[in-house]
């Protein structure tokens, strides 16, 4: 039994707890603004709001109902256009501003854009124009080429800068943008409060196949790496990988669900390390003071990791896990040379979990519970070009840390995805690199090592020659980027 | 006056095909489609598929009451595979099931057993073959064989476009309930309902007054949904026919994109001949279409490509072939702009072809053959031009001297960033270039309580027809737009439609519209000059729901004139029918005058190329847009933007990729990209040319719908000219969408040899 409040209505089904809230709205509580587009979280026509509590107050972010399990709705308060939509059949402030731009022409992606705009009006993020478009990059309209509907983001903001001291969601309540029933969210979300959260979901009177290891970020995986459903208890988190890859099975897939364990999602600094916790989603890291404060370009770097919708669904752990020899965030966290910790306390380093195409060195039972870095880099960049630079998978991506004092680089990590079957550690490259000077030299015979160490494949996202091209490129763009290298 | 839909948009409350309330007993369909792209089908094997949960039928080529047959201009597009297939993604058999979930769990288990045939996918290869859909198309003008002897300078080359896969955000779909007496109802996705009926009615073998098909709108379609959607629909109408029961069918989108066709790609080898002061004297191309595996519209499309072979410029001596090449590819289809925009690729990769050897700006070969009045188009019509003027009033306020000279500058101080600008004239012809088509009808009834209802051929999917078509009727009836309601697109109510095609639907309805009002408006003035007793019905004017005589207000208000008209036993309706005049087109020849008219602008497109990691940005697209007159300013704007960044996405991202094997990579929207919102130019801004002009088109207000698109062009030689001021020794081979692999390779052209040789 699944309880959540969906809009105004208190909400429980026996419904398969992996069946995705996107066809539970629009199927089962007939509430069809919510809009089908591509299922795998990619345009945005589902999007969302998911409001959970968060102290003494509730907070919403916009979230693609194709991909979010309904486990992961429990105890939460799901918003869809109805449950924002005015009685009085008059707009709110984000329909309005819409409508007033003329930021609709066929209609079938504006509810999408309507959810995800009202997310950014609760949200108590800054606002500005910049912010606006962010809270709205994970939707994809054919129509309009965005021109007008950027004119209504930008007229909202301006609505949104008259805030006083009140709150997000008393100033979105006060002009309607929101109705007055969320004011009473938080207390019906306690009293869901108490239901066990992170309990096994059994599927009814199926057989119980399914594949899934952990939910993920990197939604991303080609046809021939969907892997094989096998016959066992596996782990869901954001489930933005495994509802793309393996939608149907997902229903009656039998699946712990990771996503809501609080204490799987934390990041804790101590003297010479930081600690992540396994569900901590890729906003989480944006948000994060100490986030912030030791990746300095941190913003620039996240845009380029999939979308807002899918950023606030997707956990690190997901992402590791998935394998996919492109995960934005596995890169990341290999040029870390980050460890990972498993429910059994066992800890490996990251670059020694894949061990073939897809393949894990972690049992059945195992789930990570969390990412350990050290602090010991003073500088650290991330590098990736697809075919579109937002919202889009890498052709090759790669992220670099380095360590150094006097002009030497004391100790370096490189890592570098697309350019082989795993998400890969460059160790070669990363130990010419010590004890090196930058300079010419370095990076031109580093580069020559690094082309030996990979071993890209023609696909979909570039040919071979391509994607040996652009990692010399990206390796060399690090340098340019760190110490403005010419 | 904003689209009469937004406010539903905003709101959810629109209702699209998979929002209908679904009629108790409703079946679920899935197709099971063909994993191989040519071979002979053996055998099907549903044995297991029949027996899995909920399944209630399994219907292949041999259950056809109907012919087996879906081929809107030619007869060569079966249904359902039967002795062989022709491209991956072939329906083989279709499972009606009790469940949505059912039917696709039970699609898995039909086995086909195929053998395999040699797969073709590129058009030259198949025209080497001789495969042809059609026989090859001809325009001729002038002499041009004769006519390069004469040049100074004369250019050959190749240049190749690719396709582009619609993306409409709401899949294909249909869903088919029984009607009393064997009829059948169909509510589809689709541009076309004449032609989804004709398509029922054929492989149903009913006759078409059986046969009713019903549009709502349509969550995009840019030509998709023309001839596209037919399959869907007769699909679910045969599982009607076989089960009694409603069948609905929405699919998902990776059966939409692997199953259904996209823009024609074209290969085309051009010769371009220019005199000393590089007046194009002589233009010879041969275009290879790729058609993919049957008709569709490519005929269509491969004609439109020939009408706009020259784009804006005239040329005196012009000999253009075409070829509608049969591949092993999903078939071809319409695609906003419908073969005109490959065409005008071409013209203007000779033109860059010729400035680059000739050392001198594109632009300056541009303007010096931009066609004007009085010239002739290779097809004969005589030119009314806004050439010269849109691109005079586009520089008057845009400047693109200027800009490249800021380019010119910016590139001398920056190493590896750079930045490029191009010019981008546009020429294109209004009207179905076959000419029975440009006819269209409207029904318009006024109710006792003065509201007004309107039904006509055209289909709502976002361009605001609709809107435009109601601005129509409470124009003429100066009623407040809230009196009037467009309503579905039905072929009870208007039969025999074309399709919403061809940026037409607003010109022939809106007409159709007009004249059915102002046939009730007649009758009802005949009614109101007794009443306010004038001497004459000329004496009497209807404004703002009032009766006016000579100019004045009486107490007759609009509500009281319906009312008594219906007393009198007056026809409060009209089903008016509209023709566009003077359209004439003889393929014998090739020449006549096809269009009503042409839309012409000019934009200067400028892009900005990361030369270390092969990326680009479209920094700002401004032009000057012919218009005529716009009746909706907020529409015609939306289309201007969005027609823009669909062409910049044809142009750039959008990348079709199909392997050897016929089979479609890039299969999704992980793996195909069109613009986002971080993607599109900063800035595009645009002027309306301003011209007294009389035109053809409804209120004087011209058709948008495709020529913005074509500004998207200039977005690929605007980059290409970023390419060169890094890498001037390379010459970027013409070759669209320019991706960010092409631009990295071009980049480092030189540097990648010596990678390669392990340098």
């Amino acid at each position: 039994m699944i309880k959540f409040v969906l809009n105004n209505q208190p909400v429980q089904t026996d419904l398969p707890a992996g069946m995705t809230v996107l066809d539970f709205v629009r199927y089962h509580k007939n509430l069809k603004g919510t809009k089908i587009g591509c299922r795998e979280g990619d345009c945005g026509a589902c999007t969302i709001l998911v409001g959970e509590l968060n102290g003494n107050s509730v907070k919403y972010l916009s979230m693609t109902s194709c991909l979010m399990p309904l486990s992961n709705a429990r105890g939460k308060h799901i918003v869809t256009v109805e449950g924002i939509n005015r009685p009085d059949g008059e707009l709110t402030e984000v329909q309005q501003a819409i409508v007033d731009e003329s930021g609709t022409q066929c209609g079938f992606c504006t509810v999408g854009f309507v959810m995800s705009l009202t997310g950014f009006c609760v949200d108590e993020t800054e606002k500005s124009c910049e912010s606006a478009i962010s809270s709205i990059d994970g939707n994809i309209c054919r129509c309009t080429g965005y021109k007008s509907i950027e004119r209504a983001a930008e007229k909202l903001t301006q609505i949104l800068n008259q805030k006083n001291e009140q709150s997000r969601l008393g100033f979105a309540a006060e002009k309607g943008i929101v109705p007055g029933y969320f004011s009473d969210i938080k207390n019906r979300l306690e009293t869901l409060k108490d239901l066990p959260t992170n309990e096994f979901y059994e599927a009814e009177n199926r057989p119980q196949t399914h594949d899934a290891k952990h939910g993920a970020e990197d939604q991303y995986t080609s046809e021939k790496s969907r892997t094989k459903i096998e016959n066992r208890k596996s782990f869901v988190g954001g489930g933005t990988d495994l509802y793309v890859q393996n939608p149907e099975e997902m229903v009656d897939a039998t699946t712990a669900n990771l996503f809501d364990d609080s204490d799987l999602r934390f990041i804790e600094e101590t003297n010479d390390s930081i600690e992540v916790g396994a569900s901590t989603v890729v906003t989480d890291l944006l948000v994060s003071p100490i986030f912030r404060r030791i990746f300095p370009n941190l913003y620039a770097h996240l845009k380029l990791v999939s979308s807002t919708p899918i950023r606030n669904m997707a956990t690190l752990a997901g992402n590791f896990v998935n394998a996919s020899p492109i995960g934005d965030m596995t890169a990341w966290f290999l040029a870390l040379d980050a460890t990972i910790v498993f429910n059994n306390e066992r800890e490996i380093p990251l670059r020694e979990f894949y061990i073939g195409y897809k393949k894990l060195a972690k049992t059945d039972d195992e789930f990570v519970t969390k990412i350990r870095f050290r602090k010991n880099f003073s500088h650290f960049n991330f590098e990736k070009v697809s075919k579109r630079t937002c919202l889009d998978i890498s052709s090759v991506n790669t992220a670099i840390s380095l360590n150094v004092e006097n002009a030497l680089i004391a100790n370096a990590h490189v890592s570098a995805g697309g350019v082989a079957p795993i998400p890969l550690y460059l160790r070669k490259t990363s130990e010419f690199l010590r004890g090196k000077e930058i300079n010419d030299t370095t990076i031109l015979e580093a580069n020559e090592i690094l082309q030996s160490e990979i071993s890209p494949i023609s696909d979909v996202r570039g040919s071979a020659e391509y994607k040996r091209l652009l990692a010399r490129q990206l390796f060399t763009a690090h340098f340019v980027e760190l110490f403005d290298y010419q | 006056m904003k689209n009469v839909d937004s406010k539903s948009h905003v709101r959810g409350e629109s209702i699209y095909l998979d929002d209908i309330p679904l009629v108790q007993g409703t079946l679920f369909a899935c197709v099971y489609d063909s994993t191989v792209a040519h071979g002979k089908l053996k055998s099907i094997d549903t044995t297991e598929a029949e027996k899995s949960e909920g399944v209630v039928k399994i219907i292949t080529a041999k259950d056809l009451i109907g012919e087996n047959q879906i081929g809107g201009i030619l007869p060569d597009e079966p249904l359902f595979a039967d002795a062989e297939v022709h491209f991956q993604g072939m329906p083989v058999a279709l499972v009606l099931a009790e469940t949505e979930e059912q039917a696709r769990h039970a699609a898995k288990k039909i086995m086909a057993e195929i053998e395999p045939l040699e797969i073709v996918t590129d058009p030259r290869i198949a025209f080497a073959k001789g495969d042809l859909i059609v026989p090859p198309k001809h325009f001729k003008l002038g002499d041009a064989e004769e006519a390069f002897k004469d040049c100074e300078y004369v250019f050959e080359g190749r240049a190749d476009v690719n396709g582009q896969e619609h993306l409409y955000i709401e899949t294909q779909g249909a869903y088919s309930i029984p009607t009393e007496q064997g009829g059948i109802k169909v509510y589809s996705s689709t541009q076309g309902p004449t032609a989804v009926q004709r398509c029922v009615s054929r492989v149903t073998a009913l006759p078409m007054h059986q046969i009713e098909v019903d549009v709502t709108r349509l969550g995009g379609a840019f030509g998709g949904k023309e001839d596209q959607a037919n399959a869907w629909a007769a699909l679910c109408a045969v599982g009607t026919q076989l089960t009694k029961r409603p069948v609905k069918y929405a699919l998902h989108r990776m059966e939409d994109m692997r199953m259904t066709g996209k823009r024609n790609p074209y290969s085309a080898d051009y010769k371009i001949g220019l005199d000393k002061d590089l007046k194009i004297v002589a233009y010879e191309v041969v275009f290879y279409q790729n058609a993919g595996a049957s008709a569709d519209l490519s005929p269509p499309v491969l004609e439109r490509t020939l009408f706009h072979c020259t784009n804006a410029y005239f040329v005196p001596n012009v000999t253009a072939t075409a070829y509608s090449c049969r591949t092993n590819l999903p078939p071809n289809t319409a695609f906003r702009g419908f073969g005109g925009p490959q065409g005008m690729f071409v013209i203007e990769s000779a033109i860059a072809h010729a400035a680059e050897k000739l050392n001198v700006s594109a632009s300056e070969i541009q303007n010096k053959n931009l066609i004007n009045d009085g010239d002739k188009f290779p097809y004969g019509q005589i030119a009314e031009s806004e050439a010269v003027t849109t691109w005079t009033q586009a520089n008057e306020k845009f400047d693109f001297a200027q800009f490249q000279k800021e380019a010119d500058e910016f590139n001398q101080q920056n190493k590896f960033v750079k930045k490029g600008v191009a010019l981008m004239p546009i020429c294109f012809g209004i009207s179905f270039t076959k000419t029975p088509m440009n006819q269209a009808r409207a029904l318009v009834h006024v109710y006792t309580d003065g509201s007004v209802a309107v039904s006509t051929g055209a289909v709502e999917m976002g361009q605001g027809v609709n809107t435009k078509i109601a601005q129509v009727a409470a124009c003429v009836f100066s009623l407040p737009i809230d009196r009037i309601k467009v309503h579905t697109t039905n072929t009870l109510r208007i039969a025999n439609t074309s399709p919403t095609a061809a940026s037409a639907a607003a010109d022939l309805n809106g007409h159709a519209t007009q004249i059915a009002c102002e046939t009730i408006l007649k009758r009802l003035k005949d009614v109101a000059k007794d009443l306010v007793e004038a001497q004459s019905a000329d004496d009497v004017t209807i404004e703002n729901g009032f009766v006016f005589r000579n100019g004045e207000s009486t107490d007759l208000d609009w509500v009281t004139l319906v009312n008594e008209g219906h007393m009198q036993r007056v026809n409060m309706s009209e089903h008016a029918h509209y023709a566009t005049a003077g359209l004439h087109f003889d393929w014998g020849t090739a020449s006549g005058h096809p269009f009503a008219y042409h839309v012409y602008g000019t934009a200067i497109v400028g892009a900005t190329v990361d030369c270390l990691r092969g990326i680009y940005t479209i920094d700002f697209v401004k032009a000057c847009h012919d218009f005529g007159n716009s009746m909706n300013t907020s529409i015609d704007y939306g289309q201007i933007e969005g027609g823009i960044v669909q062409g910049i996405g044809w142009m750039t991202m959008e990348e079709v990729v199909y392997d050897a094997q016929g089979k479609l990579r890039s299969n999704a929207l992980s793996t195909y990209k069109i613009p986002d919102i971080y993607s599109v130019p900063k800035t595009i801004e645009f002027i309306p040319l301003e011209t007294m002009r009389e035109n053809l088109a409804i209120f004087n207000s011209k058709a948008v719908g495709e020529p913005p698109l074509m500004y998207g062009i200039g977005a690929y030689f605007a980059i290409r000219n970023a390419v060169k001021a890094f890498n001037n020794e390379n010459s970027p081979a013409f070759d669209a969408p320019f991706t960010p692999e092409k631009v990295l390779m071009n980049l480092y052209a030189v540097d990648f040899k010596k990678m390669k040789a392990g340098k």
